[in-house]
This record gives structure tokens, C-alpha cells and sequence, in this order.
């Protein structure tokens, strides 16, 4: 086991500081040192997007991001989503919309879809399929996240 | 608002999980943190068929780190024995040595030790310091193969049954049934045409994005705690009584939320293990898997050649239909060939039938049920079958299987009778569809356009135990505890059934899925029971708890219980109006008159009530240069019952078929002739993503199930049945080819119709 | 008298005869006295540690799954079927 490496990061505005291993990614420190458990592990790999996180302001997989990596770096997860007391509009139009069956690939769909949003906050369908592309659902064949997510960015405009 | 006459069914409110699950807040199985927590990672076999000659752990067990390493040694041999859980028939000796290899090795993947360590990369790397000697065997990885007299024999022991009687021939045929019904020869004589055909599925996974974990706790007490995301509990605790020999009141399943199940989340894989390594350790361990296991290592859907002959007369009536239908079951006998049999054609009225099933080993991993099991295989044959005959007699698709269609009376060719029904409902309703109605444009830049429509039935499990506790608050809200794991939303579905029997508010219930020590046996999550069947116990409970209110009002106010009417929230004295409160107000008063309000009860419905029938139509739009298949539209006509809640119902269906889309365009386990699978991850197993989707539009027939009060009819699984059939046709609309093997993926489609331009 | 639905690999033990009437107010009975008539049932479809159905196999009585423990009541035009055992997912 190689000697741990002190990083430094700022996780959902917090200044955060942990101690891992090289190996480990930051999808693993969040969950095992952190207890920031919204991020899911699907299948490790970067192919089904439910660690999605935005580091820098940009989305990725934090299985494809080593925990040393993110030193210096600005980190939003699920948990800093919304505010006390109040949903994200995202998640709200998420449960009005029954966006969500098992729940699992949910906080990687809403981190995504803020991403987008965050950019172009007035998506076409096709757009929002582009984008979402990257995160799996199994339980609901997308038709309700699709309009969950159009929705959102109608209601913000 | 509800418009159907009642007051909570049919209106959509937010789940009672909801902010949790949107928050990241909710507790899945690999979530749960404990002190002194381990972690546990599996060996598996890199061979898919091999004798183990001998297993050396003593080099892993050195490494720093490394607390205990378990073997099927530590497994108590489990007899061999049937168990009945629920609804997953299993072997308990085929269970036993699919959690940990005793032997041989049956699949590429088949778990040999598990280790448990500070960590899991030590843990990882600790699996490769097991030393294991093996005596590779040949293998055989398709049906057909596996059924051939030459074939490696994977069970040296087992003989094929039928139904019930042993035969004297070793084979890798577990099980040969059949049905007939009437005279088919004669009624093939009697048709104008005879169409036969042959199929081949390829191996399928449920896919859910959570893989499988579970935390085991064993103390000095001999007592074993097992926190796992499952569709079942009770399921999971009667799997690990059996598996471990312990006492069943020594064992206690925690169930944790779950990232879906689909039918794969039944059988336990590392929860003997962990349990095993926890009580080598004193400490917990958590064993969760990497999506290649998943693949690799669980319970996916058969493999399977199926062959169809169905005859017709000029002016569209069926007159006689036979079948032969080989599935694999992977390492260890149990396909769902059975039910495929129950099905394949369940949606007609055909007098003259018969189905012959064989269920088959092979090097694979152990089948499991994959939402409606064995029926997508099955109607990809006779819905395709049928879309031939239409063709050849000129007949509309969906005339065809109005004339034929099965109605309350209508005998299925395994025996029973269908009682009430929405099969001509639902397919009128297709026929009626906008979609159905709206003429399909032509493509403007060269692609091909197709249509295509395809029906299905899955039976529904109306039945099973269910349990339910609730007590009544001070403020007259209820906490209703419940054993159904929530998979889809179910518990909102369950409160809701139990608002509208007591007169509340669907927010007014607090709903609660507790652990196996907490509520009475419940059956597991599947089988489109749920709604069904746990709903049918919170009517029960609704209905006792009104009683014991009634009791309270009656002590109130000094007058016979039996003389208290209760409409619309509100309690009344039939004699004197003047007396009268509602829920909340008599709640309030507990205290005083007696204590609190509570009640309990468990429910068996009795299993009648008839199945579930949907019709699909499909539009496609087909590259011939690459052979690719773009979904244009879907329309998915569905007999619902009653919808609860209607969000949730179509939920359920646009899943369904999504995941049948998926299983008929692209989603295949490719095995090399090493007999390994060589696309384990999502990358190169390639479930749908939201650019492979249309909107799926949904058409909720209500038919009421007439053996639930609120006429509930299961709606989770028929709707995977028709999808690879209706996609079939569709393609074959549009390019004029038929392909009869899944997936329909580009490679196939692009070789069937250049094979065909020249 | 009900009536019982013979599969068709177990019509060897009833000469080829598809249908079968038989007397019994309880599946109990009903399953005793198929054995008497015809011999050979008993060892194919019953589990003999437990007196009860074998778990792979499925009992529908009047449309409904019978108890496994054959404690159902049969009427007089009862129909019965015995069938592979089914689960879903």
C-alpha cells in the first residue's frame, strides 16, 4: 500500500481536505472517505454515468478521475444540489414527472442535466438526448427524464 | 383529480421517497457504513468448464491485510432439495455450489473463494495469490450444441425429467414437458396456409445499473444480519437458513433501497459469503460486485432456438399451432421455459396446439428471471409467424388477432382457462390508436421506413403472501410498515391503496419497508405481483383498522360499534347525526379510549384473476448501408386494470419496452469459441441510451381484475414481450427481410439485406 | 366427481387418457385417489420428505394456484392442471 497523498479541494463550497491513496479514484473518495455517497458506481468505467460529478464546472465521471487529480479543483456532487429546505428545480421536476423508478442513476441524470442546462438553458429534445447519452437508465426507457429536464428549462425561462 | 370514482387511485402524487432519492440522501446497498467494516471481493473462474483439482489460499491469506478467506469448504453442503421461495423455484444444492464452486467449475465467472480484507484493492489483489489447480473440460455455450448426444456433459448425475418423471439418460436436458390441446395434425390439414420458421436468442442481462452487494454481520451470538439491496427480503433469508443451516429466527435481512432488480435480484450470490467472512472476522464485511461480475457472475435470461408452425385458414382463422422450444438454463437446471410455454400462444384461441419445451444446461451463468421470463423469446416466433400468414392472405395484422383473440373461456394450451380478460380491449385499442391511424411518411434522403405491430401476454403472479402493519398517529396520519422492497415506486402505489380504503389523503401515510424481524412473511418484489398483492393487504389492513375506529367512536360515544357508519373521512352514529368525527378527530383521542390504534394483517390471494395482454406497434427507419435501426415511434397498448398510479404504470410499460427494444436490437452476451463472454461492460453491451428512444407513448386499457378490490392487474412485465417482435416486423416492412435470430443489430440487418440487393 | 387435466409426458400411467374424473372434497383426497386409480403419480408429482407438491411443479385449481400443502377444497366441477412451476422477474 504506497504512502497516502494529502489533497486539497473544494467539495460543494466546502474547503475539503483528504488524505488517498494514488490508486483511488474520486468517485471512491467521495464514498469511502468522504461518506458522499450520491454519487453511484455503475459499473467503474466510465460507461453508464451515475458518478457523474462537475469538476471545473465540467462534467465527468468521477471513476475516470483519480482522487489526486482534483488538488486545487472545485467539486459539485448530488449534495450540493438545491439549497436548505428546497429543491433544485431539477429534482422537483424530476418527482412531478416520475423521473425516477429505482432511483439509482438519478443524482448522475441530475447532474448532468444542470450541466446542460447550465449551458444552454434552452435545449431542443434532441439536444437533451445528446447530452444525457452518457448516463444509463435501465427502469424508466428515458421518456420522463426527457421531460422532466424540457420542462425545467421551460419553467426557468 | 381522480375521475374514475374514487377519491387517491388514479391521481399521480409525488412518491413518499421522493426528495431522498433526488438528493442522494436514500440508502442503497452499497451505501451502508458500519465499524470495522471489510471488504470482500470473489475469485472467479477463469474457465468456463472445469474440474477444481485444488484450491491454496495459505499465499493470500499472508498478504498485510487480509483478514479471512472462505471456499465452499466452509459451506455447509446443502441437500439436494427444492425450496420454494415465492415465486423463484430453487435448488438448494445448485444454490449452494453457484455461491461458491464445490467441484467444478460451470461458466466463465462461477465464484470459486472470497476473501475479506481492510480494503478492496487488498482484497482484489489478495484473489490473485489463490493458487488454483484446475483440470480444464470441454465446454459447450449454445443450446443446440449442449442437446446433441456428443455434448460435454456438465452434471454427471442429472437425468432429464418430464415433468415429474425421471428418465435413465444422463444429459444436459434437465427437463422435457409438454402441452397438447386437440388434434394439431388434422388441424393443419384443415388450413389454407401453413407457415413454419426457426428462431435463435442470444444470451440477455436485466441490466440494472446497480450491481449486486450485500454486508454480512455474524456476532458471537451465532446471529447473522445481512444488509443487502434486494427484491426480497424474506426471499434472501430463507436462501441463507437453507444455504448456512441456521435457524431462521437467527438470521435477519435488512433491506436497503435498490438500484433495480428486474428479476435478478431474487438469488443470493456474495450474501453467504460475506456472511461466511464475518464470521471468520467478528467484523462486517460488504461484498459488492464490478459490472463485469455482473455480467459474468449473476443470473441472466436464456439463450434460446425456438421453432413455430402455424396454420390458417384464407379468412384469417388460426386452425392449429405447435411449437418447439429449447432454452438454456445456464450451469444449473431452472429456465423459464416453462412459462415461455404459457405464454407463446396465450393471446389466442387456437384449438388445436402443441408445445414441447426443453429446459438445458450449458457453460454460462445460472439463468434468472428477467422481467415476463421466457416469454420475449417466446412471442418473437408465433407474432412474426402470424405477421407472415397475414401477409400471404391479406389480412390486417391486427384484424387477425382480433379474430383469434383469447376471451374470458379461452383455454391456453398449457390448460387453464383465461378468465376475465383484456385482450380484445387492448388490441382494439391499438387498432384505434392514433398511431395506428396515421399514415407512416416515406423518407426523404434514402432510408428505409417500416411498420410493424406485435401483442403478448405475461401471467401475473395474482397472488402470494403479503404483510402489513400499521398504527394511527395522534394527528391521524398512519406509519404503514410494509415487507415490499420498492423498486418502481410501489410503495406510493401501496399507501395510496390504503388512503382510498380509510378515506385519507395519500400524503396522510407514512410508508416504511422494514427488515424481516419487523413484519410478517411477505413474497418478493416481481412478478407484477406487488401492486397486486401487497395493495390487496393494505385494502385489508384500511378495512381493519376502520373496524377497530369504529370500536373507539363506539367507546366515545357510548353507542353499538355496529350502528357507526364511516363515508368521506367521517364517522356517524346512523340514530343521531349529531354524533359524529372524523378520522383525525377520533384518532386524537386514543388515549382515552384505549390506547393506541393499530392493526395488522396478512394476505394470500388466492391467484386468480387473469393475465396481463399488450399490444406494441413500431415504427422503424433502417440504413441499408450500415443496417442500422432508428425507433421512429412506439406505441405501447397495455390492459392495465386499474392504474393507481398512472405516472408510475406508464413508467413502468416505457422501461419495459425499452428494455425489449434494447434486448431486440442490440443487447447480446458475445461468446468466443473459448467459451467466454467477450463483451462484459457497458461499452460493448450495449443497453439503449436516451439518443436510441423515441417518447414511448402509452394507452392504459382499464379492465378490472376482478379478483382485487380495486381491480388492480399487475402491469410491470408483459410489456418486454412484444418489443423484438413487433421491431421485427417493423424492419421487415421496411427492408422486405425477415431476421429471425436477436439481436436484429446492424452487422445482421446490413448482411440481410445486401445479401439480398445482389 | 373433478376433473384433472393429465399432462401429456405422465399419460403413460393412464393409458393415454387426457382427462381424468375423480372423487375428493380436498386436493388431499383428490391426489389419493388419482394414486389408487392410477399408480404412479404420487412418486412424480409429490415430494415425499414433505407431503407435498414437488416445488417445481404448479397446481391450478379453478383457475387459482392451489395450495401446495393440498388443503384446498375441491367442488364437483372442479378443474385441475398440473403444470411446470412459473416465477417472475
Amino acid at each position: 500500500m504506497s504512502k497516502k497523498v494529502q489533497v486539497q479541494t473544494t467539495i460543494n463550497g466546502d474547503e475539503t481536505d483528504f488524505l488517498c491513496e494514488p490508486r483511488n479514484s474520486l468517485l471512491e473518495v467521495l464514498r469511502d472517505n468522504l461518506t458522499l455517497t450520491g454519487a453511484k458506481e455503475g459499473c467503474n468505467n466510465g460507461n453508464c454515468g451515475a458518478c457523474s460529478v462537475i469538476l471545473d464546472g465540467r462534467l465527468v465521471n468521477a471513476c475516470c478521475v483519480l482522487g489526486v487529480e482534483v488538488d486545487g479543483c472545485d467539486v459539485q456532487t448530488i449534495e450540493g444540489i438545491g439549497s436548505p429546505g428546497e429543491l433544485h428545480p431539477l429534482q422537483q421536476k424530476f418527482l412531478e414527472h416520475a423521473a425516477l423508478q429505482c432511483g439509482i442513476c438519478t443524482p448522475g441524470f441530475i447532474l448532468s442535466a444542470k450541466a446542460l442546462l447550465d449551458k444552454n438553458p434552452n435545449p431542443t429534445e434532441h439536444e437533451v438526448r445528446y447530452w444525457l447519452a452518457g448516463n444509463l437508465c435501465r427502469c424508466t426507457g428515458y421518456d420522463k427524464i426527457i421531460r422532466a429536464v424540457l420542462d425545467t428549462a421551460e419553467e426557468s425561462r | 383529480m381522480a375521475t374514475n370514482g374514487y377519491n387517491v387511485i388514479g391521481t399521480r402524487p409525488i412518491r413518499h421517497d421522493g426528495a431522498d432519492k433526488v438528493t442522494g440522501r436514500a440508502i442503497y446497498g452499497a451505501d451502508i457504513q458500519l465499524t470495522g467494516l471489510l471488504y470482500g471481493a470473489i475469485l472467479r473462474s477463469p474457465h468456463p468448464h472445469a474440474r477444481i483439482i485444488k484450491i491454496d489460499t495459505s499465499r493470500a491469506e499472508a498478504l498485510p491485510g487480509v483478514k479471512a478467506v472462505a471456499t465452499a469448504e466452509d459451506l455447509p453442503q446443502a441437500a439436494d432439495k427444492m425450496a420454494d421461495l415465492g415465486e423463484t423455484i430453487v435448488n438448494l444444492r445448485d444454490a449452494s455450489n453457484n455461491v461458491l464452486a464445490y467441484g467444478k467449475v460451470l461458466y466463465k465467472g462461477h465464484a470459486i473463494a472470497g476473501v475479506a480484507a481492510s480494503n478492496l484493492h487488498i482484497a482484489q489483489e489478495a484473489l490473485e495469490l489463490i493458487d488454483v489447480e484446475y483440470e480444464v473440460l470441454p465446454h459447450v455455450t449454445w443450446v443446440m450444441d449442449a442437446m446433441k448426444e456428443d455434448a460435454p456433459i456438465l452434471h454427471e448425475d442429472m437425468k432429464t425429467t418430464s415433468l415429474g418423471e425421471e428418465t435413465d439418460k444422463v444429459s444436459n436436458i434437465a427437463n422435457h414437458f409438454q402441452h397438447k390441446i386437440g388434434d394439431p395434425d388434422q388441424g393443419f390439414a384443415d388450413a389454407d396456409v401453413v407457415v413454419e420458421r426457426e428462431f435463435t436468442t442470444q444470451t440477455v442481462h436485466q441490466g440494472y445499473i446497480e450491481p449486486h452487494n450485500a454486508t454480512a454481520m455474524w456476532n458471537e451470538e451465532d446471529q447473522l444480519t445481512v444488509w443487502t439491496s434486494t427484491q426480497g427480503a424474506f426471499a434472501v433469508r430463507e436462501q441463507l437458513t437453507e444455504i448456512l443451516k441456521l435457524p431462521v429466527s437467527k438470521v435477519k435481512v435488512v433491506p436497503l433501497e435498490i438500484g433495480g432488480g428486474f428479476g435478478g435480484k431474487i438469488s443470493v450470490y456474495g450474501d453467504p459469503v460475506a456472511a461466511i467472512l464475518s464470521k471468520k472476522t467478528g467484523h462486517p464485511v460488504k461484498i459488492t460486485m464490478g459490472r463485469d461480475e455482473v455480467f459474468e457472475g449473476t443470473g441472466p435470461t436464456p439463450a434460446s432456438y425456438i421453432k413455430v408452425k402455424i396454420g390458417a385458414t384464407n379468412d384469417g382463422k388460426i386452425t392449429a399451432a405447435t411449437t418447439y422450444m429449447a432454452y438454456e438454463a445456464g450451469a444449473y437446471p431452472g429456465s423459464p421455459v416453462g412459462a415461455g410455454a404459457g405464454c407463446i400462444f396465450s393471446p389466442y384461441d387456437i384449438a388445436n396446439a402443441q408445445i414441447d419445451g426443453y429446459d438445458v444446461c450449458v457453460n454460462k451463468p445460472k439463468t434468472n428471471a428477467y422481467r415476463a421470463p421466457g416469454a420475449t423469446n417466446a412471442a418473437l416466433a408465433p407474432e412474426t409467424v402470424i405477421d407472415e400468414i397475414c401477409e400471404i392472405i391479406g389480412m390486417d395484422p391486427l384484424e387477425f388477432r382480433l379474430k383469434n383473440a383469447a376471451k374470458e373461456g379461452s383455454r391456453r394450451v398449457d390448460g387453464p382457462v383465461h378468465p376475465r380478460i383484456g385482450c380484445v380491449e387492448t388490441t382494439e385499442a391499438a387498432k384505434n390508436s392514433d398511431h395506428y391511424n396515421t399514415a407512416l411518411e416515406k423518407s426523404d434522403n434514402g432510408m428505409l421506413r417500416g411498420r410493424g405491430v406485435a401483442s403478448g401476454y405475461w401471467f401475473n403472479f395474482n397472488g402470494g403472501k403479503s404483510a402489513i402493519s400499521v398504527s394511527v398517529n395522534g394527528d391521524g396520519t398512519i406509519n404503514m410498515l410494509e415487507g415490499s422492497t420498492d423498486i418502481g415506486g410501489s410503495r406510493a402505489s401501496i399507501s395510496m391503496q390504503l388512503a382510498e380504503t380509510i378515506g385519507l389523503k395519500a400524503t396522510d401515510i407514512n410508508p416504511k419497508i422494514v427488515d424481516t424481524d419487523s413484519i410478517g412473511y411477505t413474497d418478493v418484489t416481481g412478478g407484477s405481483r406487488t401492486t397486486f398483492g401487497t395493495g390487496y393487504a393494505a385494502h385489508a389492513t384500511g378495512q381493519a383498522l376502520i373496524h377497530e375506529m369504529k370500536a373507539r367512536a363506539s367507546k366515545l360515544w357510548d353507542v353499538p360499534a355496529d350502528a357507526i357508519d364511516y363515508t368521506d373521512g367521517v364517522f356517524c352514529y346512523k340514530d343521531d347525526k349529531e354524533k359524529r368525527g372524523t378520522f383525525k378527530e377520533i384518532a386524537k383521542q386514543a388515549g382515552d379510549t384505549g390506547g393506541p390504534i393499530v392493526a395488522q394483517v396478512s394476505t394470500q390471494p388466492d391467484g386468480s384473476g387473469g393475465g396481463a395482454f399488450a399490444t406494441h406497434i413500431c415504427d422503424v427507419e433502417v440504413d441499408p448501408e450500415t443496417g442500422k435501426v432508428d425507433v421512429l415511434r412506439y406505441t405501447a397498448v397495455q390492459d392495465v386494470g386499474t392504474a393507481i398510479h398512472p405516472s408510475y404504470v406508464e413508467g413502468q410499460i416505457q422501461g419495459g419496452v425499452v428494455q425489449g427494444i434494447g434486448w431486440g436490437l442490440n443487447e447480446e452476451y458475445v461468446y468466443n469459441d473459448d467459451g467466454m463472454m467477450t463483451n462484459a461492460s457497458f461499452l460493448d453491451y450495449r443497453m439503449p441510451t436516451t439518443l436510441d428512444t423515441p417518447m414511448v407513448e402509452t394507452i392504459l386499457v382499464e379492465v378490472p381484475n376482478v379478483a382485487h378490490p380495486y381491480g388492480v392487474r399487475g402491469v410491470g412485465e408483459v410489456p418486454i414481450v412484444p418489443p423484438p417482435a413487433a421491431l421485427a416486423n417493423a424492419i421487415y416492412a421496411a427492408t422486405g427481410q425477415r431476421i429471425r435470430d436477436l439481436p436484429m443489430s446492424p452487422p445482421r440487418v446490413q448482411a440481410a439485406i445486401a445479401k439480398n440487393a445482389g | 366427481m373433478a376433473t384433472i387435466y393429465i399432462p401429456s409426458l405422465m399419460r403413460d400411467l393412464t393409458d393415454g387418457q387426457e382427462i381424468i374424473l375423480v372423487d375428493g372434497k380436498t386436493m388431499r383426497q383428490i391426489m389419493t385417489n388419482l394414486e389408487k386409480a392410477y399408480p404412479g403419480f404420487r412418486k412424480r408429482l409429490m415430494d415425499e420428505d414433505s407431503n407435498r407438491i414437488k416445488p417445481n411443479i404448479a397446481v391450478m385449481l379453478d383457475g387459482r394456484n392451489a395450495n401446495r400443502s393440498l388443503l384446498d377444497k375441491v367442488m364437483d366441477a372442479s378443474e385441475i392442471h398440473f403444470l411446470p412451476a412459473i416465477s417472475g422477474g
